[in-house]
């Protein structure tokens, strides 16, 4: 691929020396006919290249949607990103016919009205009728997207209510890695502040707040029943990132100094989302999507969606905090200990990342 | 003024000049410089995007310790990627677009000796320099330029802890863009003053051309919104230098907790894209008032709709200042507001839909000379097009949950205003060359450069929609960490290859422009057959721009294949200039 990019630039090279050349011999040879005036055959010429582009164009974007169409984001595994998704696929329902109809017009026009010094342009000014239509109809389809988009945004932003039994979690968001805080049994989430942190307690819990004693939190993945609204808080430790669950149509950005929310319902376990998709491999990720520094693009985490049971079992063997900070003052270590079943993997990630930052430095 | 001693020193005729002309060349070719440096700085990362840690050993030497090995850092990937944005939208398509344009162009078709005044617009230009130079010192500073994207959100862009860039670099980019302003603010100020103080006996309102009711709206766009940058860059000074937290809260960085309390990074977004958006149009009005100028000339007719297009611009620039917050959907910002902020951006596409359909139906029956600055107008029309529709996705709240901060959002900016923007300039200088240089620019370069720069200027951006849609982040260093993105490689090596494309194509441009310059023949009085003004001033440059008399205007400036009711041209031929007073009983389109 290298090579054909040289050969590229070279060839593009060679073309714009030998056009240097042959101008610098046309201007000074015939002087006569200048170097700027479009001559009628030119003309003709550029007038036929508008409907070749016109049709490598349409070619252009209709390859790309055979050859691509399937590695756009699969079906939505939320609840509320289906909707969403309806939605899109109406708002370009209303898009591309504009776009292919606006197109053709300005290429066949350019094409139809090229130069003729046999016929007058039409001295056309105005048109309220005219104007007056394409003002009206934008206006009214413009209407009802957006009348319909807001009936969209006002419910996926509306906060889940305590009826509902929403799974509560916080993803805590710090240069560059993701931590998910569970509430533990008596399902309240421990104070935290920025200024606690302190050794092996990186998310600044309280330790003096029962409420704490029983979190329980987690890297590099965590876990989702299916059909169980859960409801996210976004905390950021240092600079502003934005936790992106694109499979689950879900973004919303963590900023330091507030608790940003953002709720959905899984609809899909991992396990049918990989049939769906037909990839053994594949995995819900949660993404950061605001830069934050150099390892911006490897801040990442799984998420595996399974079914409530599985669930269940899998937050039981989690460490509960209580027992973390324990450990730790027992062993008297200052360094991070990750409370985590496969804790193997975290450690290396960081130190990855500790290398990757070395690195930087 | 004392013109006659200015014409003979060096100094003052090329340095310090007042003179509206020179000091349009002055911004045309820093802005040119900036853009070419920003152009350049694209195709590097993009060689990373494309080849994600392949080595690249033409790279070291040019870079150093930005690329050991050949291989581009990812902190200074992101320096690379702010700076291409930094420069491009504020650089080559504020100061380069509007300072060319605005400077050569409203005293010339209004029919003034010079703007209001000379030294205050000579002092834009030098605070621009000056602000170029900063920028550019930037690079070369320990920890390197700012890092936290064009955008330069705190708390990444106040720690230096958070980012390297974010030390001296940053500093350097706050006083950089503090003296922009400063530019941009007296530049804007000369040109409304001048627009409505300056015009020539005749040249009421509704007489000019829209090129200058572009500039006038931008410039009212640019007093009215960067000075709210200026406040936002100086409270985050503030913060960074003097240890206030005007958006700082909470922080735990490098080992420490901060003693910042209180603040909200969410104000600093707010406050940046009060200048933000409008910026946008800043950048596309004057496109598209370029565009209205060539596309009636070239297509000898008039503007389709030329109140409908006035109106359209004030409309455009009203509601540019209400739908700031559809860049911050998913800031944690209230939904209430985010639903507000999705009703005033929709209505944006009114008017632009009212422009384009304008633009085409000018095209409509016209008698269409293909002329490199009308290809590149019929470019914009096109680009205008694609990136808007895609903006109607962005702009609903809903929607943009899944796509913001995506490439489709890199994608549709990158077309609506980055290429508009571009071909809007590109077609004025093609237009415009004989009479800032009073020399033809070369026709087949020109055909040349158009064909190349729109072909792979689609297939750099067009593919950004893909990738967007299948969840890529923007300003991702390398798409290799994450196994859904594994199979996103080959997009991204043909954007890569596209990109090159692109850059190697301005070569043509850059060629005809020198050439033509010194070597191009000598230009005609008219060359494009315009009704306008400024074709009726001396092709050689003089100060006070007309010997004699100022002109006056009797006709709008768009009398072009108007026809008696013998059917024959009015005047003879198919274009009446606007210095040709009305026959009894001819309509004037102007009222």
């Amino acid at each position: 691929m290298i090579d054909l990019l040289i050969l590229v630039a070279v060839v593009l090279g060679i073309i714009a020396v030998s056009k240097l050349i042959s101008i610098l011999g046309t201007v000074s040879a015939v002087k006569g006919e200048n170097s700027y005036n479009v001559t009628d055959k030119e003309n003709r010429t550029q007038a036929r290249l508008m409907p070749v582009f016109l049709i490598v164009y349409f070619a252009f974007i209709i390859w790309q949607v055979v050859s691509w169409g399937d590695r756009v984001l699969p079906v939505s595994a939320s609840e509320h990103g289906a909707i969403i998704d309806e939605l899109m696929n109406i708002t370009w329902i209303i898009i591309i016919p504009v776009f292919i109809f606006t197109h053709i017009l300005l290429f066949y026009f350019a094409w139809k009205y090229a130069y003729d010094k046999n016929r007058k342009a039409q001295f056309f000014a105005h048109s309220n009728k005219l104007e007056m239509v394409w003002t009206a109809i934008p206006a009214l389809v413009l209407l009802i997207l957006i009348l319909y988009g807001l009936s969209i945004w006002n419910d996926v932003m509306e906060p889940v209510s305590a009826d509902e039994e929403p799974i509560e979690i916080e993803l805590y968001a710090r240069q560059f890695d993701w931590t998910a805080r569970y509430p533990g049994i008596d399902g309240k989430f421990g104070e935290a502040s920025v200024r606690m942190i302190e050794g092996v307690n990186f998310l600044g819990l309280d330790s003096t707040d029962k409420e704490s004693w029983d979190d329980k939190y987690v890297k590099a993945e965590f876990h989702l029943p299916v059909n169980r609204p859960v409801q996210f808080y976004m905390r950021a430790q240092d600079v502003i990132h934005s936790a992106y669950m694109p499979h689950f149509r879900a973004q919303m950005n963590c900023v330091p100094g507030m608790i940003t929310r953002f709720n959905f319902i899984p609809t899909k376990t991992t396990a049918e989302m990989r049939e769906i998709t037909g990839d053994e491999e594949f995995n819900y990720y949660l993404l950061c999507n605001k830069i934050c520094g150099a390892a911006h693009y490897n801040m990442k985490m799984e998420i595996i969606v399974e079914s409530e049971e599985d669930f269940n079992k899998w937050l039981s063997e989690q460490n509960e905090f209580l027992a973390v900070e324990g450990n730790s003052k027992d062993n008297s270590s200052e360094e991070l200990s990750v409370p985590e079943s496969d804790s193997t993997q975290t450690i290396n990630e960081e130190e990855e990342q500790l290398s990757l930052v070395e690195k930087v430095n | 003024m004392s013109a006659t001693h200015q014409d003979n020193d060096f100094l003052f005729k090329y340095i310090f000049s007042t003179d509206h002309k020179m000091i349009a060349k002055q911004f045309f070719l820093t802005g040119s410089i900036m853009g070419l440096i920003g152009m350049l700085m694209s195709t590097i990362f993009r060689l990373q995007l494309g080849y994600p840690g392949e080595s690249f050993a033409f790279l070291e030497p040019i870079l150093g310790s930005w690329a050991p090995d050949g291989v581009l850092t990812p902190d200074k990937y992101l320096a690379l990627v702010t700076l291409h944005g930094t420069i491009m939208v504020f650089f080559l398509l504020t100061a380069g677009l509007s300072g060319t344009f605005s400077n050569l162009l409203i005293p010339l078709q209004l029919g003034a000796r010079d703007m209001a005044s000379g030294f205050m617009n000579m002092l834009s230009y030098w605070f621009f320099f000056l602000s170029s130079c900063v920028m550019i010192a930037s690079i070369f500073v320990e920890g390197g330029p700012a890092s936290g994207g064009w955008t330069i959100y705190p708390p990444l862009s106040a720690l230096p802890e958070a980012i390297p860039g974010s030390g001296m670099g940053m500093t350097l980019w706050i006083i950089s863009m503090a003296l922009f302003i400063v530019s941009s603010l007296l530049g804007s100020l000369n040109y409304i003053v001048t627009v409505f103080n300056l015009r020539t006996k005749g040249m009421t309102m509704t007489r000019m051309p829209l090129t200058i009711w572009a500039f006038l709206i931008t410039a009212v766009l640019g007093v009215l919104s960067f000075p709210v940058l200026f406040s936002a860059v100086l409270l985050l000074f503030f913060d960074r230098s003097f240890g206030t937290s005007f958006y700082l809260s909470d922080i735990y960085i490098a080992g420490q907790a901060l003693e910042v309390d209180g603040g909200s990074p969410v104000l600093y977004e707010h406050l940046f894209w009060f200048l933000g958006h409008p910026e946008v149009y800043i950048i596309l009005l004057p496109a598209l008032g370029i565009t209205s100028e060539v596309i009636a000339t070239n297509s000898r007719k008039p503007i389709f709709g030329y109140r409908a297009m006035i109106g359209s611009i004030l409309a455009i620039a009203f509601i540019s200042f209400l739908v700031w917050g559809h860049h911050m959907f998913v800031t944690g910002m209230n939904p209430f507001l985010g639903a507000v902020f999705t009703f005033t951006t929709l209505l944006v596409a009114i008017p632009s839909a009212v422009k384009v359909f304008n633009y085409l139906t000018t095209l409509w029956k016209g008698n269409i000379k293909f002329t490199p600055a009308m290809l590149f107008a019929i470019g914009l029309v096109s680009t205008f097009i694609t990136g808007g529709l895609t903006g109607i996705i962005l702009g609903d709240s809903a929607l943009d949950i899944n796509v913001h901060d995506t490439y489709f959002v890199v994608g549709h900016f990158h077309i609506v205003m980055g290429l508009s923007g571009t071909f809007g300039m590109i077609s004025g200088i093609y237009h415009w060359f004989p009479k800032m240089f009073g020399r033809m620019m070369d026709k087949n370069l020109g055909f040349l450069h158009f064909w190349t720069t729109i072909v792979a200027a689609y297939g750099v951006f067009f593919p950004m929609h893909f990738l967007g849609l299948a969840g890529v982040p923007r300003r991702y260093y390398a798409n290799t960490e994450f196994p859904m993105f594994n199979e996103m490689y080959d997009i991204n090596e043909l954007i890569t290859v596209f990109a090159i494309i692109a850059a190697v194509g301005q070569i043509f441009f850059i060629f005809n422009i020198f050439y033509s310059m010194f070597k191009g023949p000598k230009a005609p009085q008219n060359p494009w057959r315009s009704t306008t003004l400024e074709w009726t001033t001396p092709v050689e440059h003089l100060h006070g721009n007309w010997p004699g008399e100022l002109p006056e205007v009797y006709r709008w400036a768009y009398d072009y294949s108007k026809v008696d009711e013998n059917g024959d041209f009015v005047g003879g031929d198919d274009f009446t200039p606007q210095t040709v007073p009305l026959r009894e009983g001819e309509e004037d389109l102007s009222h």
